[in-house]
């Protein structure tokens, strides 16, 4: 009888080596910047906020553990959240191109974020009100999508699309009729960005993201199962309708929480799962945390490119588009079943 | 070991699609069910399983009462082997045949080395060990349906209940798949297979039931049951039963005419 192999060191190591990665790419970057501070001294002063050594008050000090530290901490609990929501949504719509964005998830919860600024008064906080339309519109999306018991790719995508700019123009009156300051904040949600996060934000968003990442993974193979069918994933024993509700929610509220701390950043959601699978395969107990860190390092270096290549400030979502279209293209022109899916 | 009384089962008010179906299923008994086209084999199926939640009757294992039973309790009684199809993710053979064991896992984590030695006991037993670490939407559909099986097995159920699980395959599979369910209810493992090729009910079902327009014509021994009077009631005069030593086999008429 040949013994079947079933080890995952191979798997186990490419995640090894990526965090490893993950970890200096944010070293480097908190070492980068439009104000220049030399690598060995931002590693000092790094060190000596970590408790190895004293702490001087200087502007470098500032910059580095005040400003820095936070950005980039943040843009990597971002980009590890929005990258294991797209997976996760396509695992449960058993799909590889559904995201966070294609399914008017972002947009849902920008308007709902947008209606916060516009409307004081309402008693939820942003966050929670961008979670709220954020769930609206992927329930909606789905229910919309269904025809006849069954999510078919062409309409779940239109009806995201139709959502998504529903909300969309629901944002634009907001902007016509906001006054300056309300016109500001909104138009931040729209570009995406992460300029103004400092400690007190990686103090919530920062802390849940990864506890909403911890726990979608902790389902990935429940996931699997899923992924291969209602009617089979059932006769497997897994509740599917329960299962669903569950990794929905979590995934929509990780992306709401990020588009509610640094607006709306398109493509990574859909980009970095895709690839992390061409890597490691579509076992979700590998393919989640390989998205996160992968989505971790993309988004600190599309952010780091954003505050260094000019004097100002590029917006977020403007960089990840940039970058991510064309590699979406490239999936377009090169490996087209991946569009049509391999199956029905 | 399984038994169904009077099930009644239709997707609304006025119409039914299964209608007193009464059957019983032994230990290590390879069931065959027959009948043509949309005569209600898959939706009988699909009541057994829990999919759909029949109108009227009965379904027990043993003292425990199906209709009843939560999902995950179902498939650690019973697995059900579908038709084949290539999900939308290139998952490996392995893998799939793992997802198997899911009904048993205690914890949320997924799968421990006991479920892993069973998995791997199951692709053995099947025979299709060689296609372990090959992504299961590139093999054939025969290759498929057989790694179905396998995870079928390594569910470690009682009941295993398959929809024509050699409808599309060619013969080298086909009669290998039938070898291979003969080989499992061997083992105790009570085996419901829907099929349409009267032969193969001929020569290999201990037991089938016959199933037309949702009721059931006859039940008990194929070869007592699948008569030419039956076969001319579902499907017109178009073959004939011949016999060759102790073999009977459903011909074709016109060849003969």
């Amino acid at each position: 009888m040949i013994k079947v192999d079933y080890s995952y060191r191979k798997k186990i190591t490419i995640i090894s080596i990526s965090a490893i990665i993950l970890f200096i790419t944010v070293i480097l970057s908190i070492c980068i910047g439009a104000y220049n501070i030399p690598i060995l001294k931002s590693l000092m002063i790094l060190l000596s906020n970590l408790g190895f050594g004293t702490v001087e008050h200087t502007v470098q000090n500032t910059i580095i553990w005040d400003i820095r530290v936070p950005r980039v901490l943040m843009g990597m609990f971002i980009g590890m959240a929005l990258a294991t929501s797209g997976a996760t949504y396509q695992g449960v719509f058993r799909n590889p191109l559904v995201s966070p964005f294609i399914l008017g998830v972002s947009s849902g919860a920008a308007f709902g974020a947008a209606l916060s600024i516009m409307f004081p008064f309402i008693p939820f906080s942003i966050q929670v009100s961008s979670f709220i339309f954020g769930m609206l519109s992927v329930f909606m999306a789905y229910s919309l999508g269904r025809v006849r018991g069954k999510t078919p790719l062409v309409t779940l995508l239109l009806s995201g699309i139709i959502l998504g700019s529903f909300f969309s123009a629901l944002v634009a009156i907001f902007q016509y009729i906001a006054n300056e300051a309300q016109l500001k904040a909104i138009v931040f949600w729209l570009m995406g960005g992460l300029y103004h996060i400092g400690w007190s934000d990686l103090l919530t968003v920062g802390i849940l993201l990864p506890i909403g990442v911890v726990a979608i993974w902790r389902y990935s193979w429940r996931l699997n199962v899923l992924s291969i069918g209602d009617e089979e994933a059932r006769s497997l024993g897994v509740n599917t309708e329960k299962l669903k509700i569950i990794l929905i929610s979590l995934a929509t509220l990780i992306t709401s929480l990020a588009v509610s701390s640094a607006g709306i950043i398109g493509w990574v959601g859909l980009m970095i799962p895709h690839a992390a699978r061409l890597i490691i395969g579509p076992d979700n107990r590998f393919l989640i945390p390989l998205s996160a860190i992968l989505g971790g390092i993309f988004l600190i270096v599309c952010d780091t490119i954003c505050r260094t290549i000019t004097t100002g400030e590029v917006p977020l979502g403007i960089t990840t588009s940039i970058l991510g279209a064309p590699y979406l293209l490239y999936l377009l022109r090169s490996k087209r079943n991946v569009f049509f899916g391999g199956g029905d | 070991m399984l038994s169904i009384e009077n099930l009644q089962f239709g997707y609304d008010k006025n119409y039914n699609v299964l209608e007193n179906v009464s059957l019983n299923v032994g230990k290590g008994e390879l069931f065959g069910i027959f009948g043509p086209n949309g005569t209600g084999k898959s939706t009988l199926f699909k009541c057994i399983i829990g999919f759909l939640k029949p109108k009227k009757g009965s379904i027990y294992i043993n003292d425990t009462d199906l209709l009843n039973l939560p999902t995950e309790e179902i498939a650690k009684l019973i697995s059900y082997v579908p038709q084949e199809h290539k999900p939308p993710f290139p998952y490996l053979v392995k893998d799939i045949v793992l997802m198997g064991r899911t009904p048993h896992l205690g914890g949320v984590f997924g799968p421990g080395e006991n479920d892993l030695k069973k998995a791997s006991e199951a692709l053995s037993t099947i025979g299709v060990e060689h296609l372990a670490n090959r992504p299961y939407t590139d093999l054939s559909g025969g290759q498929r349906q057989l790694v179905l099986l396998a995870r079928a097995l390594s569910q470690e159920t009682k009941i295993m209940i398959l929809d024509e699980p050699t409808s599309a395959l060619d013969f080298k599979n086909q009669v290998k798949i039938w070898n291979i369910l003969k080989k499992l209810t061997q083992k105790g493992i009570s085996v419901i297979v829907s099929v349409h090729d009267p032969n193969h009910m001929l020569w290999y079902c201990d037991n089938i039931a016959i199933l037309n327009k949702g009721k059931i014509l006859a039940t008990g021994k194929p070869e007592k049951i699948l008569t030419e009077n039956i076969l001319n009631e579902l499907y017109g005069e178009i073959c004939d039963i011949k016999e060759y030593g102790d073999l009977k086999f459903v011909i074709p008429k016109i060849i003969f005419d």
